[in-house]
């Protein structure tokens, strides 16, 4: 077919009516290329001893010199672990949580005490790390309100951000705060969408409230409790760096330092470039493949396609 | 609902609602707690005096806090970055998402277009190319580096999947008339979206307003810095120096009152916005549950 074959009369009145359309698609793919594309080129850096002067293009090359130096570190698999520790754990937690919440207030009966109380416990998840970190180091301190609870309870305080053993389960424990109301709004609005008649007939078949719970309200929110945990998994590589980046210090570094919080202290503080853009490259690489798996489970079991 | 006077089912209610009861007054007590110091005397809550009231009720933190010139300057750079990078977002966000909403028969090209803005959900070239490649645009201590990188790829497809519920008809009737495309979004697909865009425009505003770290890094020159990355190192260098006063008011006013007050104000915006909020939650979770 040769070009001047493209200028059918059909093609000039296809391009007449939607030139406009590619012309709205431009500037996002023109951002996309400096903002999202750009960058991927630039993962280059890992496979180099980058020298800003120099940038992407003229760094001397060192093949995979800097992916053996982190993985004979004993530093780099230690962050991985802590990160899917600690992301395993609050997905865990997070989840079972919110559905539990989500049961209980689905069977509250007082109209406005549920909203009043589904618009306390939603509120935190728009406050960001840095207004509840700040909050949580001032509570959390010897001298705040938790410190000082224990000492009127005659236990020791418990220097909840400075103790490897009590680092994570503060992790767990502070996100549950932010996001379990936030996390109870998908299953909320499939629980509403069950037929009353449904319990009635459960009622009169003398099934109590837990029988009823576990034979109705589960299983219609069973589909979107196994998306959610699907969709969880593309995501064990992100442990909520804005949390641990608040929260951690470096005495904590052993159980809360993860692969972000890594990647920036290596990159933006140390300027060992080419390591921390090797971390940052195994972990895209590995959170695209994980991403992938997690679509195909959530289109297999939930029937869910995000376009 | 169903009313049985079964004293099984009362005991499951009272329990119940006391125990959501109580999981709300665990939310709100640290919030209440860092409140009441931020209203009380320095020496109060030096004293660690303080847990849900106020102690020697005072409102000189506040005014220390507004009076200062680097927390009006980082307040402003919020507020600029707010405004901008929501209506530039919400701008891109709509011209994109109406050709997307097109089949492939009608705009071709379009599965590829819709790869191209899925691709970056899905791979990252991560922080340090990230960094360099805005350093080398030299948009270091540029507002821009917190704005324009803010194509919001998730919007983009909500809102897709929104023009696609659009009844064909009304554009198949506007095409005939000779209505082009650009009045057609304007005229027809924007004002039936409302609730949506405004969903959308809230959480975006919400996003950049509470955003930090792309100013932490971006912004080398602290002068520059929007208010939440200046509440950071207000919070985390637990040093109210930063808050260049003179040095008498600092050592007058308890830096722990100082940092609760400072903290509050940073969420006024978020107050202000929040019961406008609760009423697109509902909007938000359709948005996100509708499939083309």
């Amino acid at each position: 077919m040769s070009v001047s074959a493209l200028f059918t009369p059909k093609f000039k009145a296809y391009f007449q009516r939607t030139w406009i359309l590619y012309m709205m698609i431009i500037p996002t793919l023109v951002l996309l290329a400096i903002f999202a594309y750009y960058p991927m080129y630039g993962t280059v850096i890992a496979f180099q001893k980058f020298n800003p002067g120099l940038g992407f293009f003229r760094s001397p090359w060192v093949g995979l010199a800097n992916f053996e130096r982190i993985f004979n570190s004993p530093t780099f698999p230690r962050v991985i672990g802590n990160t899917l520790i600690i992301a395993i754990s609050q997905m865990v937690v997070g989840q079972v949580s919110a559905v539990l919440l989500a049961l209980s207030l689905n069977e509250i009966r007082f109209i406005w005490f549920k909203r009043f109380m589904q618009n306390l416990l939603y509120m935190p998840h728009f406050l960001s790390w840095v207004v509840l970190g700040g909050i949580l180091m001032e509570i959390l301190s010897p001298f705040g309100l938790v410190g000082k609870a224990q000492t009127a309870m005659g236990l020791d305080p418990i220097i909840f951000l400075g103790s490897n053993d009590w680092f994570r389960p503060t992790l767990v424990l502070t996100n549950l705060w932010k996001e379990v109301g936030w996390g109870t709004i998908i299953y909320l609005a499939a629980l509403t969408g069950i037929d009353p008649e449904l319990y009635e007939a459960a009622a009169i078949d003398g099934a109590n409230r837990f029988q009823r719970m576990w034979h109705i309200s589960i299983p219609s929110i069973l589909t979107t409790i196994i998306l959610i945990a699907s969709l969880n998994l593309g995501n064990v590589l992100q442990a909520n760096f804005e949390q641990v980046f608040m929260l951690y210090n470096p005495t904590v570094y052993q159980t809360g330092d993860i692969i972000d919080t890594y990647v920036y202290r290596m990159g933006l503080i140390q300027a060992e470039f080419g390591i921390s853009a090797a971390a940052g490259l195994f972990k895209s690489i590995i959170g695209f493949l994980l991403i992938i798996v997690s679509y195909k489970l959530a289109d297999k079991y939930a029937g869910y396609k995000i376009f | 609902m169903i009313r049985e006077k079964d004293w099984r089912n009362v005991a499951f209610d009272i329990f119940n609602h006391l125990f959501v009861f109580v999981l709300g007054l665990l939310a709100l007590a640290p919030l209440v707690n860092l409140l009441a110091i931020s209203l009380s005397s320095s020496a109060a809550s030096m004293g660690g005096y303080v847990t849900f009231l106020p102690v020697d009720f005072t409102l000189e933190n506040y005014t220390a806090i507004i009076k200062s010139d680097s927390v009006y300057r980082a307040f402003m750079v919020s507020v600029q970055r707010t405004v901008l990078g929501t209506i530039l977002s919400m701008f891109i966000t709509v011209i994109t998402a109406y050709p997307l909403s097109k089949t492939a028969r009608e705009f071709k090209g379009r599965n590829v277009f819709i790869w191209i803005i899925v691709f970056t959900m899905l791979f990252e070239g991560g922080l340090i190319p990230y960094f360099m490649v805005i350093r080398s645009l030299g948009l270091l201590n540029s507002i821009w580096a917190l704005i324009l990188p803010g194509v919001s790829t998730w919007s983009i497809i909500l809102l897709m999947n929104f023009f696609k519920e659009v009844p064909r008809e009304l554009e198949e009737a506007a095409l005939l008339d000779g209505a082009s495309h650009w009045q057609i979004l304007w005229k027809i697909f924007i004002p039936l979206s409302t609730p949506a865009l405004a969903t959308l425009a809230l959480f975006i505003a919400v996003f950049h307003w509470n955003s930090w770290f792309d100013g932490m890094i971006f912004m080398t020159d602290h002068a520059n810095y929007p208010l939440q990355t200046y509440l950071r190192t207000v919070v985390i260098d637990m040093n109210s120096s930063t808050l260049q006063m003179d040095a008498t008011t600092v050592d007058s006013l308890s830096q722990r009152s100082l940092r609760a007050a400072m903290i509050f104000i940073s969420t006024v915006p978020i107050m202000v916005i929040y019961p406008f909020l609760q009423r697109y939650f509902v909007t938000g979770i359709k948005l996100g549950s509708v499939k083309g």
